[in-house]
């Protein structure tokens, strides 16, 4: 029989706020612990929430980018349950009434096929603490430093079917929070959290399968190697005849399986209801359309914009929008240089893309910056450097703060256009090799390259190889 | 000097009679001696002198507000910067928050010394203060009887003039009731005008912060103190503070009050409800009109409470487990047995009746038909009183349908206890602020109250109506027989 997979994903994105969802507690990462636990995030007798309207905006730009609709009134609840990490013994959550409902993106399923992937909703809700099993002697450490931190919970409709749909689906959603700065989407420190609802179906069939729900897929590639290890043992269990227990499963990335945690029948009563202490939260007019007007262009407005105005392929316009701020530094280079669009967009996405992956640093702390960067190239434009020239005068202006021409200046990378100085060299170089001169002459063009090599090597590789091919050619003829 | 009022000490502190530390000394003595009462969970003399040290200095500086240097009592719900905050509970024996409740800081920056924390049911669930694990608090009135609760340690502490005035919590009725009682005056102001923050929660849609006090007078003085917006409480009210105080010396002729039909029914004890009665026609005299109103689902209001006050506080007081703060049991064989034991320990059963029902009916399958439809009785009730304001500026009536109780009579019967706040529930249901002041004795001489219930966010109307009562009654101004 031909299976179909239907997998729906629930993502929890961290918030790039300051601080946490109820309290001034701050959020950043990495702070010994318990040192970012004020009496909110303890749930100290008597304390009590105050929502943080910079996650509510996070969370209304991100209604705004997926085109779904923002609510105006959404209201928090206590979802109870008892666990040694979640202090309150309740966690503040949005549950009927959640901010954002009914959105979409768009995939590209291979090739140019395009799919739109439904978001049912996406929710405010705080994070709880950590319990630390390690080093504390059969006891249990708990650091609270993360209870309280603000995520939103995107919950998309089962519209994938298959795992590459999810990681792609997955990477467009990584990329639209990070370029709206909704979050900083770093899933090494837990900012873009993921689980699956997987299951199967005969293809064509109508309704779903019973789902299992994995956790603990926390990147790409154990996204997509869990969720093909599920489907797999789902068609096993029902081709022998078996049936699928609804439950939720640990993806183990060393065993590459998956493995139960618990069954639905473990499922908690959560016992939810409005959290008290919250006044319902109600968003204005005014509110959502300040937060509209100060989005950046949306994505894929920029990417046809890129396409039409500057000629760029689609790939290219789509490795340039792959975060904002490469973008952004896309758009100043363009302003400044004299260079053309296209040359500009490979130097970013090749070269300066493998210096910064290199020193593993981000863009937006790139040791060359836009002006730099287009100074650089508008010396290959009017041709002081050539390609290669320019890669090394890259890598010098990565490591010290000179301007461009002063390292070309002083460390004699100006390249040689005088046709008179290259002919001088093409014909020293054809004396001493008269043998491959001949051998060219007679027919055999192999030995052409051989000679440009000499040329280049005569010119210290600071001429023009379309100026000294041609040179050469003459010569020769 | 013990017996005096807020004003009367305030005068007197700053014509130089006598210093705050004096005073204080005085009342530590006098609440070491009166100490078989059981108003206090904690003396803190520590504390005390040095806040009065302090308060004489501002006063010699003639730099002293109305309340500097005047000696109160917290409830034991406050959370208090330096000195333990139990909630009348085991589970938090020995809690010392790191942190002053608003309420207590606002107290301390008006020059007020703190005495201690008072005994009160365990995290204010109950009507006779005798669910404390710090044992029951006696009603200076009589010391069979209970003095009420919740608040019932800082009302039992004002009437025994072991301090001029005390802070209390009123979800249902635990400041009000305590107040008609033990013959105080004891004002609940509207939902969200007094912070919440660091006052423990028990039904945090329900709970509000206020004052016992022995005149309405200064009831006024405390309360203009502890009002006002807090950024840290989301539910507190943005809305500026009348001035109480300026409003109490206006006449009240012409006031309307309503007297719900309801209110005077069968199950009020004949000596209260004729002074009810006789403190109505006191008003009549001052020149208020009275009406008729109807209060018609007013019936509904008790099990609306134990319906929706138990479900918050199985949430609010599941952060009691053992883990951060404290008791922990000594002794469990896993997570779940550290709860179990530590809970078990932790909480009276009266606490524990209460979070089972709260569980209950958040639980699947009985949400709709519990929390959900006592919401929608709120609604009712609130309803009820919007329609009633409109005929009228303040209603009347009984605070508790009998006076005081003897200790252990109820304990076997939660529902008759729970009774006990028929006329003081619906106030907190609809946010309404709602005052006891003393009407009257029966005749094994216990004190009567008399309840003003006011329109939304109009504390000053029936602070008003209070202050002009007790210009011409002197029921407040009785003192229990060995107290004086």
């Amino acid at each position: 029989m031909q299976w179909e997979p239907v997998i729906g994903l629930e993502v929890h994105v961290q918030l790039m706020t300051n601080s946490k969802l109820f309290s001034g507690a701050s959020i950043a990462y990495g702070a010994q612990a318990n040192h970012q636990a004020c009496p909110v995030s303890v749930a100290l007798p008597g304390v009590l929430p105050v929502m943080n309207l910079e996650a509510a905006r996070l969370a209304v730009c991100f209604g705004l980018a997926i085109g779904a609709s923002v609510e105006k009134r959404s209201v928090f609840e206590r979802k109870n349950y008892f666990y040694p990490d979640l202090p309150k013994g309740y966690q503040i959550s949005q549950y009927k009434h959640p901010i954002v409902s009914g959105g979409s993106l768009t995939i590209e399923t291979g090739g140019s096929d395009e799919k739109m992937i439904g978001i049912t909703r996406a929710h405010l809700e705080e994070d709880a603490g950590k319990s630390l099993h390690e080093n504390f002697h059969g006891m249990t450490g708990i650091d609270l430093n993360r209870a309280g931190t603000p995520l939103l919970e995107i919950v998309s409709e089962p519209d994938m079917r298959s795992a590459d749909e999810a990681v792609a689906y997955l990477k467009k959603l990584h990329t639209l929070v990070r370029y709206f700065r909704i979050s900083d989407g770093n899933m090494q420190e837990g900012s873009f959290r993921c689980d699956a609802n997987v299951s199967i179906r005969p293809k064509g069939a109508e309704g779903f399968g019973t789902r299992t729900e994995l956790k603990n897929i926390n990147s790409f590639r154990f996204v997509e190697k869990a969720i093909n290890f599920e489907i797999q043992r789902q068609i096993e269990i029902l081709e022998d005849g078996g049936a699928i227990i609804q439950e939720t499963r640990l993806y183990d990335s060393e065993r590459n399986e998956t493995r139960p945690m618990r069954s639905k029948e473990d499922a908690q009563d959560y016992r939810y209801f409005p959290d008290p202490d919250l006044p319902e939260m109600i968003l204005d007019d005014e509110f959502i359309e300040r937060v509209r007007a100060s989005l950046p262009e949306l994505p894929h407005h920029r990417k046809s914009r890129y396409e039409q105005a500057f000629s760029l392929s689609s790939s290219d316009a789509e490795k340039l929008l792959r975060d904002r701020d490469t973008a952004d530094f896309f758009e100043r280079v363009c302003a400044r240089s004299k260079s053309d669009p296209k040359t500009i967009a490979n130097w970013i996405n090749g070269e300066l893309a493998a210096l910064l992956n290199e020193r593993n640093i981000e863009i937006a702390g790139s040791p060359v910056d836009s002006d730099r960067f287009a100074a650089l190239l508008d010396r290959i434009a009017d041709k002081t450097l050539s390609g290669k020239m320019a890669k090394e005068v890259l890598a010098h202006l990565a490591n010290d703060e000179s301007d461009v021409d002063t390292i070309i200046e002083s460390r004699g990378f100006k390249q040689i256009t005088d046709s008179s100085e290259i002919e001088r060299l093409v014909a020293e170089v054809l004396d001493a090799n008269a043998p491959q001169a001949q051998q060219y002459r007679e027919g055999n063009q192999k030995v052409f390259g051989y000679l440009m090599g000499q040329v280049m090597k005569a010119t210290n590789g600071k001429a023009d190889p379309g100026q000294v091919n041609r040179i050469l050619r003459n010569l020769l003829e | 000097m013990e017996c005096r009022t807020v004003l009367e000490h305030s005068k007197a502190l700053r014509g130089k009679e006598y210093s705050s530390l004096e005073l204080t000394q005085a009342m530590l003595e006098r609440a070491q001696s009166c100490a078989s009462l059981n108003a206090y969970i904690t003396l803190s003399p520590e504390v005390a002198l040095k806040q009065a040290s302090t308060a004489d200095k501002l006063i010699g500086k003639g730099k002293a507000g109305p309340l500097t240097g005047i000696p109160l009592v917290h409830k034991d719900l406050f959370c208090t910067k330096d000195v333990r905050t139990t909630c009348g509970s085991r589970i938090l024996d020995n809690f010392i928050s790191p942190y002053n409740a608003t309420l207590v800081e606002k107290l301390q920056q008006a020059g007020m010394v703190m005495l201690g924390k008072a005994n009160m049911d365990e995290f204010a669930m109950g009507s006779s203060t005798e669910n404390s694990y710090y044992g029951p608090t006696r009603n200076p009135w009589d010391h069979e009887r209970v003095p009420g609760g919740s608040s019932g340690g800082s009302a039992a502490a004002v009437a025994a003039r072991l301090a001029p005035v005390a802070t209390g919590t009123d979800t249902g009725g635990s400041i009000r009731q305590p107040a008609a009682l033990c013959g105080l005056s004891g004002i609940k102001p509207s939902y969200g005008r007094v912070s919440r923050y660091g006052m423990v929660a028990f039904a945090s849609s329900l709970d509000q912060g206020g004052v016992m006090a022995l005149t309405s007078e200064d009831c006024a003085y405390v309360l203009q103190a502890i009002s006002g917006f807090d950024e840290k409480d989301s539910t507190s009210v943005n809305q500026a503070v009348p001035d109480y105080i300026h409003s109490l010396s206006e006449p009240i002729s012409g006031k309307i009050i309503g007297l719900p039909r309801e209110f005077f029914a069968d199950g009020v004890d004949k000596p209260v409800s004729q002074a009810i009665r006789e403190s109505i026609s006191v008003l009549e005299q001052l020149g208020a009109r009275i009406v008729d109103i109807e209060l018609p689902n007013s019936a509904a209001a008790i099990p609306c409470y134990y319906v929706l006050a138990p479900a918050e506080a199985s949430s609010n007081l599941a952060r009691f487990d053992g883990v951060r703060y404290g008791h922990r049991a000594s002794e469990y064989s896993d997570i779940v047995d550290m709860y179990e034991s530590t809970r078990s320990e932790g909480f009276g059963p009266e606490v524990k009746r209460r979070l089972l029902i709260g569980a209950y009916v958040l639980s699947i399958g009985y949400f709709e038909a519990y929390y959900v439809k006592a919401q929608k009785l709120r609604r009712l009730i609130a309803d009820d009183f919007s329609k009633a304001f409109e005929q009228c500026d303040v209603i009347v009536g009984p605070t508790t349908p009998t006076t005081a109780f003897p200790i252990g009579q109820k304990t076997d019967d939660p529902v008759q206890m729970y009774l006990n706040d028929i006329f003081t529930n619906s106030a907190n249901l609809a946010g309404l602020p709602a005052m006891s002041i003393p009407s009257g004795f029966d005749n094994q001489g216990l004190p009567i109250g008399l309840h003003l219930i006011g329109k939304y966010l109009d504390e000053a109307t029936i602070l008003n109506i209070a202050h002009q009562y007790q210009l011409h009654t002197d029921w407040h101004q009785r003192i229990p027989e060995g107290y004086a």
